[in-house]
């Protein structure tokens, strides 16, 4: 009986430790191992860091060079001070890993296509395992190691890189499974040693974020259903109210290479009735990503000194992309937000000049279709015979899982990323290879290197001379007086048209015709109208003789442009000002067009009550306005019962027009063709279409008044999301304004991710915040500190000291000596 | 008396043996407490239970009180406690207290085993 009892209870023991140390399955996904977990002295409790703690620290490492000071300030931004450059780096990869280890790390899992090997091949319906195969079957561990190759070949690169890598390593053997990031205890996996590898990854992702956005299986798919004209009429060259970056009047030179189509396009490109089956691919990069940047000369400032603003749009995430730190080394002493996972300051300023970049939105990734001798794709068809196909294997690794091997076929345009094999989708046996900028070789982080050191105006075109993908309107200022603005990158020299579809792949006709020469790339310096600008518009009108392929928002820009060009005496504030705008110039052009065609005889009480309001907006998307609701409900709905009918032609993912291309259609004509219903025996007009859009919009605004939505803040309810989209460490349903056609171009999800306004005075006059916190650990004070100063626009005076200021500075919150050991 | 040593013991020993091994090494401490301070299977139980149920819960609190509760409420979301800090605590200081528990009955048990197993030696001699 005792020897049962003594066994019974054993068993009960083992049972319950095992348990407790096993993930357990719930619902879609798996608990973490709850006894570690839970344990006081090894799991999360072990993240939550005391609010009052410093981060005072003495360290001994083996691979410094000389010795460093870190000190942290009041929002624990961290200023190096180093006595080489090589320790500068070393220490930013430490302090990267230190605050950022676990969102780096999980950045270039989810670039590299290795998502599977921690979140398994599924968890709370997101099928991980076909992300992973995207991701792969794109070729960014292909792009990755190309340009590896080429920063290894660069030996400040290489330099600054190994450095950096090594200081991100001497952090990670530092932790035990005490100290693991919160989120790996969590997920319950371990760190893995930080390579040059992945720094190159994390830099194609952010390739794949900017410079990844086509919609050539859409617009092919368009093509099957709209004639020639039609489709020119949906999918416009260029738009009425373009403002563009270089103004409108210049004069471009004739292209340099040819760029005349091929002679069969009109037979098998410009085709407009062939249907092909397409494909949704499981990621696609924001078509929102945008930016604001634009630098004003001393003639137009009140200190008679350029400033220098910059706010990059990108989707906001907790931990933040961006990581606030001043690095002051022999040669260098840099301040600005960098990004965890690759040395240098990005966006920034140094002692002499600053620096800021928007997206150029340029189209950069074609598709091209490629035709298999027989189902092994062992050969394909190319310039009149049979190629081999050299195959590259990507085992992608899943968790609880055996691998998966995806053998991709390389063809000379690059891989093939749909096959028969991916995805299922695809009802043809058809192949498409995908060439893309960002496969080929090139060392992006020279540019940021060479920026942190620039001194003057040649110093910016000698940093950015060597840059290519993704494409980027890059902005200098200097305190010399100098102001600059260039569209820098490789962009390919196309036809017109060339890229908007599905390409043939037989032969070298539809390849593109090398890249435009850097000199066609606009450059303005100290411009007279007294200021450069750019927010992802077109860089040129259409004369410009290369086709510049992609989609391009034009309002911000527009808006920008008139605000600048009217304001004189320029200070910090007006430029905050401008840059936290909620000012909808979109809704400006188009509440004429609306209230144009508006019947009001006929209307209910409701009906009269939301117009009227409607009315009297002020036109900023203010956080408690309720016109702002109104526009957006009534614009989305005349655009669906506009082109709905025509669109429901395909049950096929299609492009969706851009608002523009509806305001510019019926101004200049009232009896736009896309007004009339086909469904419909009866002639509809644009007035009816406005008339039943504004009545479903009322419809719509009737239900969020009951729950008190209506208004925009409410309606909007914008956030900002953890990486892993868990809302307990999220910051949801925030009080904001703005939209995507605002300055302030903050949308559900997406928005300025980096605020930055800099006067370039003798004593550098700085300002920035971003919506996060220096620190990434949902467990600290510093997680998401300055999101609340975000949302209302205020700005943080940003410290740009030398050693001796920062030490009389009385609130640091700590110190961090770094020595050789 | 022996209630109250064997409680110190499982504490103190379930404090000392994770810093060396894995987060459940407190069990097999316990488990050598409840033999070497014998007890009834109950008290032997409640001593292992609430001797680690008191070190986690505290060093939980006291965790969770210099982080103004900041981590302990998301994670009580994630659990889900519904962000409460306190059911958290409760949570974690009962999971230890589980393990230890019958970590602890076991040996107890272990002991009873052994020793009537000795006895029966004795007898039969």
């Amino acid at each position: 009986m005792r020897l049962v009892l003594f066994i019974l209870s054993a068993v009960i023991t083992i049972c319950l430790i095992i348990s407790l140390n096993s993930q357990l399955p719930t619902g879609g996904s798996k608990t973490p191992r709850l006894g570690y977990f839970l344990s006081p002295q090894k799991g999360f409790w072990q993240n939550a860091e005391p609010v009052n703690a410093n981060l005072n620290e003495d360290l001994k490492l083996d691979d410094l060079q000389g010795n460093a000071e870190v000190y942290f300030d009041t929002r624990l931004v961290p200023h190096v001070y180093s006595d080489n450059e090589h320790d500068a780096f070393f220490i930013q990869g430490y302090l990267h890993a230190k605050f950022r280890l676990w969102q780096m790390d999980f950045q270039t899992y989810a670039a590299g296509g290795r998502l599977s090997e921690i979140m398994g091949d599924s968890a709370n319906g997101t099928n991980f395992l076909n992300i992973d195969k995207f991701f792969r079957r794109l070729g960014m561990v292909y792009g990755a190691e190309n340009s590896l190759k080429t920063m290894d070949a660069d030996p400040e690169t290489k330099a600054a890189c190994d450095a950096y890598t090594a200081g991100v390593n001497a952090y990670i053997n530092s932790l035990n499974e005490s100290t693991y990031p919160f989120e790996y205890k969590l997920l319950n996996y371990k760190p893995e040693k930080w390579t040059n590898l992945k720094s190159a990854l994390f830099l194609k992702y952010m390739s794949f974020d900017l410079a990844g956005f086509e919609e050539d299986f859409e617009r092919t798919n368009a093509k099957s259903i709209f004639t020639k004209e039609q489709y020119a009429a949906l999918f416009p060259y260029g738009q009425d109210s373009l403002d563009p970056i270089d103004p409108k009047g210049t004069v471009f030179a004739k292209a340099g290479i040819n760029i005349t189509p091929p002679v069969n396009t009109d037979s098998i490109y410009f085709s407009y009735k062939k249907p092909v089956a397409p494909v949704t691919p499981p990621v696609k990069p924001e078509k929102e990503n945008g930016s604001n940047n634009w630098a004003v000369a001393g003639t137009k400032t009140k200190s008679g000194r350029p400033i220098l603003c910059n706010d990059p749009h990108l989707s906001l995430y907790l931990p933040s992309l961006w990581y606030e730190i001043q690095i002051s080394a022999p040669g260098i002493n840099a301040y600005g937000a960098s990004f965890p996972g690759a040395p240098s300051v990005i966006i920034g300023f140094n002692n002499d000049c600053a620096w800021g970049f928007t997206n150029a939105e340029r189209d950069v990734r074609d598709y091209y279709e490629v035709k298999f001798r027989d189902s092994t794709m062992q050969e394909y068809w190319y310039n009149g015979r049979w190629r081999r196909t050299v195959f590259r294997n990507e085992i992608i690794k899943i968790k609880g899982k055996t691998s998966d091997t995806e053998r991709i076929a390389m063809t000379v345009w690059g891989p093939v990323m749909y096959d028969k094999n991916y995805p299922d989708k695809l009802h043809t046996n058809k192949a498409y290879a995908c060439r893309w900028k960002a496969h080929d070789a090139s060392n992006e982080l020279r540019t940021f290197y060479k920026l942190n050191r620039a001194k003057n105006y040649n110093d910016y075109l000698d940093a950015i001379s060597t840059y290519q993908c993704p494409g980027q309107n890059m902005l200098f200022a200097s305190k010399a007086g100098d102001i600059a603005l260039k569209q820098q990158g490789q962009f390919p020299a196309k036809w017109r048209g060339q890229g908007d579809f599905i390409m043939p792949g037989d032969d070298t006709t539809y390849a593109w015709r090398g890249f435009i020469p850097d000199s066609a790339n606009l450059i303005m310096h100290n411009p007279e109208r007294g200021f450069v600008s750019s927010a992802n518009q077109m860089p040129y009108d259409t004369t410009y003789p290369y086709y510049l392929g992609g989609t391009y928002p034009v309002y911000r820009g527009y808006f920008i442009n008139k605000r600048l060009s009217a304001t004189q005496h320029i200070s910090i504030e007006d430029m905050e000002k401008l840059q936290t705008s909620n000012h909808n110039i979109f809704a400006e052009m188009a509440r004429p067009v609306l209230l144009n065609y508006i019947d009001e005889t006929s209307f209910n009480s409701d009906e009269k009550k939301y117009l009227d309001i409607f009315k009297k907006w002020k036109l900023n998307n203010d956080p408690g306005e309720i016109g702002p609701t109104i526009f957006k409900l009534w614009w989305d709905s005349l655009m669906t019962v506009t082109y709905g009918d025509e669109f429901s032609q395909s049950t096929l993912p299609l492009p969706w027009p851009e608002a523009s291309t509806l305001l510019d259609g019926i101004k200049k004509d009232s009896a736009y063709q896309f007004a009339d219903d086909i469904n419909t025996t009866d002639k509809e007009t644009i007035g009816t279409d406005v008339m039943v859009a504004y009545k479903q919009a009322v419809a719509v605004l009737q239900k969020l008044d009951s729950a008190k939505k209506t208004e925009w803040a409410r309606y909007k309810e914008s956030g900002v999301r953890h990486l892993l989209r868990i809302p307990a460490l999220s910051r949801l349903n925030l009080i904001s304004g703005g939209d995507d056609n605002c300055v302030n171009a903050y949308t559900k999800f997406h928005g300025p991710s980096w605020r930055m306004v800099v006067e370039l005075t003798d004593d550098i006059n700085a300002y920035g915040i971003y919506p996060g916190g220096q620190n990434g650990n949902p467990g600290s004070k510093y997680y998401d500190t300055f999101i609340n100063n975000w949302l209302v626009g205020k700005y943080y005076k940003l410290l740009f000291a030398n050693k001796n200021q920062i030490q009389k500075q009385t609130d640091l919150k700590g110190k961090i000596t770094f020595r050789r050991s | 008396m022996k209630f109250i040593i064997a409680v110190i013991l499982t504490a103190l020993l379930g404090y000392a043996a994770p810093l060396y091994f894995a987060w459940w090494s407190f069990a097999i401490t316990s488990f050598i407490v409840a033999i070497t301070v014998h007890q009834n299977p109950v008290k032997a139980f409640l001593a292992g239970f609430i001797g680690l149920s008191l070190l986690w819960g505290f060093h939980a609190g006291i965790i969770d009180n210099a982080n103004d509760h900041i981590l302990s409420q998301k994670v009580a979301y994630i659990l889900p406690l519904n962000g409460s800090s306190i059911s958290l605590i409760w949570i974690t200081a009962i999971t230890g207290g589980l393990v230890s528990g019958f970590a602890a009955l076991t040996g107890s048990f272990a002991k009873d085993y052994t020793r009537s197993k000795f006895q029966a030696e004795n007898v039969t001699q």
